[in-house]
C-alpha cells in the first residue's frame, strides 16, 4: 500500500508540490488558498518557537476512511492501494462524508447546480502508471516521499532515531484513527499545524458500526415481542368479549 | 373572525411567495447562494429540523398505531386516523426537504442499487422509502372509502397488524439511525450530547415527541374544526409521553454520569458556556411538562394539556437542534439564511394546508364531523 511521508523539517514552503497538484488535477493556481474544492493540498506557514515553519495539508487516506464508510452509496471508496477516491457521478450530494471527516478535507462546491467534491485523490491514476504522486515528484527537498507505507514509516522512525533532538518522537497517521496513507514527522507539536490531537486510535468506523449491528437482532426480537403482545391482548380481548357474553347470555 | 382568517391567509401567501423565491434561488444557483452552509457546517436548518425533527414529529403514526393494532388499546382507535395522516405528511415533507437538501438529488435513486450497508445513510434512505410506503398503504383507506373502492380498500384494512408491525420495526430503526448518524463524529460533536446511547436516546425522544405532536395536533385540530377535544383520550397519551421522557432523562444522566460529564453541564458561565446553558434550557424544556403532566389537574384541562403539548414538542425540537447545531463547533455561529428558513416555514405550510384538506375530503376524524354545529356546549379548545 502506498503513503506520503511529510517531513515538516524539511518544507521550505515553496509551494511546488501545490503547482504540481494544480497542474496534474487541471485546477486554476492560487496563492494563499484554504483547502478548498479546487485546492487539494496547501502549504501554510505558522510561526513557532522555532521559527517559521512550513507545512501543508491534504486528504489523509485513512487506512478505514470514515467518509467512505458513512457514503451511502459507495461513491467514496478505498482503493487498497492507498487512495481514497471519489466518483462524482453517482454521487447524491448528501455531504456525510464532509461531516464525518475528523481532518475536515473535503470541501464541497457550493455554489454549483451540479456540486461535486473536491478533495486529493492521491493521484490514482498515475499510482496504477507506476509514477509517484505529483506532489512528491516535484518536492525538491524530499519533504514529500512516495512510496510503501511500511518502508516510509521505517524511514520516518530512522529518522527520528538519527536525530532524536530535532524531532517529536511521534509519528502523526501511524496509529490516529486507525491509521493513514499520510504520514507526519514534525519539530513542532502537530497541534500547531492543524492536525487534530486526541484522535481516537480505533478506525471511526468501528462507532457507526456497532449501532448497525445491532440491528438484524433488534429486528428479530422485535417482531418476536410484537407477535407476543398481539397474541396476548388479542387473547384477553377474547376472554373479555366471551365473559360479557355469559354474564349478559341469561337476559338475551 | 374576519380578520383573523384573512390575518392568516396573507401569512401563509407569504410563505409561499418566500419560499418559492428560495426554491428558484437554491435550484439555479445551488446551496451556497440559498443556504449559510459551509464545508464546517455541512448540514443546517434543513437537515437539523426538516429531516430530523420532521421524523420524529412524524413518530405518533408508529406508537399509536402500536397501541390500538398491536396492544388493543381500543380507547385510542379515534385518534389512529389523524395520528397516521400527521406521519404520512411528516414523511412526505421530508422526503421533499431531502431534496432540496441534496447537492445531487438526481442522484437519490441509486440508494436502492448501489448498497454500502455500512452506511447510517444508507439505512435512513431504506427506512424513508419502506416506511413512506407502509404509512402510505395505511392511510389509503380513506381515500379507497372517498372513491368508493370497497375491495381495495378492504385489502388495506387487512393487512393492518403485519403493516403496524412493520412500521414499528421500520420507526424503531430509522429514529434511532437519525441518533447513529452522528456516532461517527466522537472528536466533533459536544460531550454534552456525543453518546454512544444517541440511537436510543433518539428513540425515546422521538416517542415522547411523537405523543406530544399528537396532543398539540389534536388541540390544532379542535380548535380548527371546531371539533370536541378527545380529552379522555389526549390524557392518556399524556401519561405515555411522562413516561417516555422520564426513561429518556433516566437514560441521558445514567450516561452522561458514566462518561463522566455530568460536571461539564456545570459550565454555564465564563467562555464556551453556550452549550452548557443551551443544555440547561433543553433539560427544562423537558422536565417541567413532563412533571407538571403527573397531575392529573393538568392533564385535565384542555387548555393545560395543550400547553404542556407544545412545551415538550419545543424541548424535542430543541434536543434534536442541539445535537445537529450547538453540538458541533460550527454549529455555535451558524444561522440559517432567511431562504433556509423561507423553505421550511413553507413546507410546514403545505403540511398544515394538506392536513386540512384531508380533514374537508376524507373521514379523517371519526363520527359526527362538525360538533361545535350540532352540540355548541362541548368542551371545545378555542
Amino acid at each position: 500500500m502506498f503513503a506520503l511521508l511529510i517531513d515538516v523539517t524539511r518544507c521550505v514552503g515553496c509551494g511546488a508540490c501545490v503547482a504540481a497538484c494544480c497542474e496534474a488535477n487541471g485546477l486554476p493556481l492560487e496563492e494563499g488558498a484554504d483547502l478548498g474544492p479546487y485546492h487539494y493540498t496547501v502549504v501554510r506557514k505558522v510561526r513557532t518557537r522555532r521559527g517559521e515553519v512550513y507545512y501543508r495539508l491534504l486528504c489523509m487516506h485513512c487506512l478505514d476512511p470514515a467518509c467512505a464508510s458513512v457514503c451511502p452509496i459507495g461513491a467514496l471508496k478505498k482503493r487498497p492501494d492507498g487512495p481514497v477516491t471519489y466518483n462524482a457521478s453517482i454521487c447524491m450530494g448528501c455531504r456525510y462524508c464532509v461531516q464525518a471527516c475528523p481532518f475536515e478535507v473535503p470541501r464541497y462546491e457550493w455554489n454549483s447546480r451540479a456540486p461535486k467534491l473536491g478533495k486529493c485523490s492521491f493521484c490514482a491514476e498515475r499510482l496504477q502508471h507506476g509514477q509517484v504522486t505529483a506532489c512528491a515528484e516535484a518536492c525538491p527537498t524530499g519533504a514529500t516521499l512516495c512510496g510503501e507505507r511500511n518502508e516510509l514509516l521505517k524511514v520516518a522512525r530512522e529518522r527520528i532515531a538519527a536525530e532524536p533532538g530535532k524531532y517529536l518522537p511521534k509519528i502523526y497517521g501511524e496509529r490516529e484513527v486507525g491509521g493513514t496513507s499520510v504520514l507526519y514527522i514534525s519539530h513542532v507539536p502537530f497541534r500547531t499545524l492543524g492536525l487534530p490531537e486526541h484522535l481516537p486510535l480505533e478506525p471511526l468506523p468501528g462507532y457507526t458500526g456497532r449501532a448497525l449491528s445491532q440491528i438484524p437482532p433488534l429486528v428479530g426480537s422485535a417482531g418476536i415481542v410484537l407477535a407476543g403482545l398481539w397474541w396476548l391482548t388479542d387473547r384477553k380481548a377474547e376472554v373479555a368479549r366471551a365473559e360479557r357474553e355469559t354474564r349478559s347470555g341469561g337476559r338475551r | 373572525m374576519m380578520i383573523r382568517r384573512l390575518f392568516w391567509r396573507w401569512l401563509a401567501l407569504a410563505i409561499l411567495a418566500a419560499g418559492v423565491y428560495a426554491t428558484i434561488v437554491r435550484f439555479t444557483q445551488g446551496l451556497g447562494a440559498a443556504t449559510n452552509l459551509s464545508d464546517q457546517m455541512p448540514w443546517g436548518l434543513w437537515v437539523g429540523f426538516d429531516v430530523l425533527c420532521g421524523v420524529g414529529l412524524a413518530a405518533g403514526g408508529f406508537t399509536i398505531t402500536t397501541a390500538v393494532y398491536i396492544l388493543h388499546l381500543e380507547k385510542l382507535r379515534p385518534i389512529v386516523r389523524p395520528a397516521v395522516l400527521t406521519a404520512f405528511l411528516g414523511y412526505l415533507l421530508v422526503i421533499v426537504a431531502l431534496l432540496y437538501d441534496l447537492g445531487r438529488p438526481w442522484n437519490i435513486w441509486r440508494a436502492t442499487v448501489m448498497w454500502n450497508p455500512r452506511s447510517v445513510m444508507f439505512e435512513v434512505a431504506w427506512c424513508v422509502m419502506l416506511y413512506t410506503t407502509v404509512l402510505a398503504v395505511e392511510f389509503s383507506p380513506l381515500l379507497f372509502d372517498r372513491l368508493g373502492w370497497r375491495r381495495a380498500s378492504r385489502a388495506a384494512r387487512s393487512a393492518i397488524v403485519p403493516l403496524t408491525a412493520a412500521g414499528f420495526i421500520l420507526s424503531t430503526l430509522h429514529q434511532s439511525s437519525l441518533g447513529s448518524l452522528y456516532l461517527i463524529l466522537p472528536t466533533k460533536l459536544h460531550p454534552l450530547w456525543y453518546s454512544p446511547l444517541l440511537p436510543w436516546l433518539f428513540w425515546f425522544s422521538a416517542v415522547a415527541g411523537g405523543l406530544a405532536m399528537v396532543i398539540f395536533e389534536s388541540g390544532m385540530s379542535a380548535r380548527a374544526f371546531g371539533r370536541a377535544l378527545e380529552l379522555d383520550v389526549l390524557e392518556k397519551l399524556a401519561r405515555a409521553m411522562t413516561v417516555f421522557v422520564g426513561l429518556f432523562l433516566f437514560l441521558r444522566w445514567w450516561d452522561l454520569g458514566r462518561r463522566g460529564h455530568a460536571a461539564t453541564a456545570l459550565h454555564v458561565w465564563g467562555a464556551d458556556s453556550l452549550p452548557a446553558r443551551m443544555f440547561w434550557l433543553e433539560m427544562a424544556l423537558f422536565v417541567i411538562p413532563a412533571a407538571l403532566a403527573l397531575s392529573s389537574r393538568w392533564r385535565r384541562s384542555p387548555q393545560r394539556l395543550f400547553g404542556l403539548g407544545c412545551t415538550m414538542v419545543g424541548a424535542f425540537l430543541l434536543h434534536r437542534l442541539n445535537v445537529s447545531t450547538t453540538a458541533l463547533a460550527a454549529g455555535q455561529s451558524y444561522f440559517p439564511s432567511w431562504m433556509e428558513i423561507a423553505v421550511t416555514l413553507m413546507l410546514v405550510t403545505l403540511g398544515v394546508a394538506a392536513f386540512r384538506f384531508a380533514v374537508r375530503h376524507l373521514a379523517v376524524f371519526e363520527g359526527p364531523r362538525r360538533m361545535k354545529e350540532e352540540r355548541p356546549t362541548q368542551v371545545v379548545y378555542a
